[in-house]
């Protein structure tokens, strides 16, 4: 269901916010990015970079160490 | 009027433990949509020195200040627990094996994400530096009433 796809798992912050940037800049308004992540402080960080950027957070789950957020563009 | 969509950061430190969180922080604000300034003074400008090649300078004291200090984001040292080198060094191998990103590769994302880049004329004089130290991407500099004007638009303005 995802449009695009970003693996940021095993990168530290700033990065996977960063890379979402710019992977979301790429697709179209109402479209998908998903992230997948290992930082646990991703956990705060993709709800408030969605807050800050108006891109709505629609998913958000934990599988083991891996995060899943799926980011619908505005 | 402060615009909570803008950013201005004053970076005064040349350390390691101040050049990331300035680096974080501006490379995040941009990425979250804000429009992000950081004005590099004093110790702040060896963060935008080139790796390679020394600060010219222009007499026998600014270009002794290369001999102490090359600066470039590669050369930064931590502002404590030095260990004669061996601080620095450790926690630049704890970053690595932790996967954190490289100054050099912050600084690169910051340029990606529209950060504008501001030296300080002042302090660049004073150091001996031209542009031609400063990494590709920075602007002219300026001096304190063009900082003063840019945090007095800010709505969020860190001194680091």
């Amino acid at each position: 269901m995802a449009d695009l796809t970003l693996d940021a798992r095993n990168l530290q912050c700033p990065m996977p916010v960063v890379k979402a940037k710019k992977a979301i800049d790429t697709l179209q308004p109402g479209q998908v990015l998903e992230v997948l992540a290992t930082d646990p402080g991703s956990k705060a960080d993709f709800a408030a970079w969605s807050r800050s950027t108006g891109n709505e957070l629609i998913l958000a789950t934990q599988e083991g160490t891996v995060y899943r957020y799926n980011v619908r563009k505005r | 009027m402060s615009d909570p969509n803008k950013v201005t950061i004053i970076a005064c430190s040349g350390d390691l433990d101040k050049a990331y969180p300035i680096l974080i922080l501006a490379s995040t604000a941009a990425a979250s949509g804000k429009e992000v300034t950081i004005f590099f003074s004093f110790w702040g400008l060896f963060i935008i020195k080139k790796n390679d090649g020394k600060i010219i300078g222009k007499d026998w004291m600014t270009k002794m200040l290369s001999w102490m200090h090359r600066g470039g984001s590669e050369r930064l040292k931590l502002s404590q627990y030095r260990m004669g080198g061996m601080g620095t060094w450790m926690m630049n191998q704890v970053f690595r094996k932790n996967k954190v990103a490289k100054l050099s590769e912050l600084l690169e994302m910051c340029q990606d994400l529209g950060v504008r880049m501001i030296p300080c004329q002042m302090t660049m004089d004073a150091f001996g530096m031209t542009m031609d130290d400063l990494v590709a991407g920075v602007e002219q500099p300026v001096g304190a009433a063009t900082a003063l004007e840019y945090a007095s638009q800010a709505g969020i303005n860190w001194f680091i």
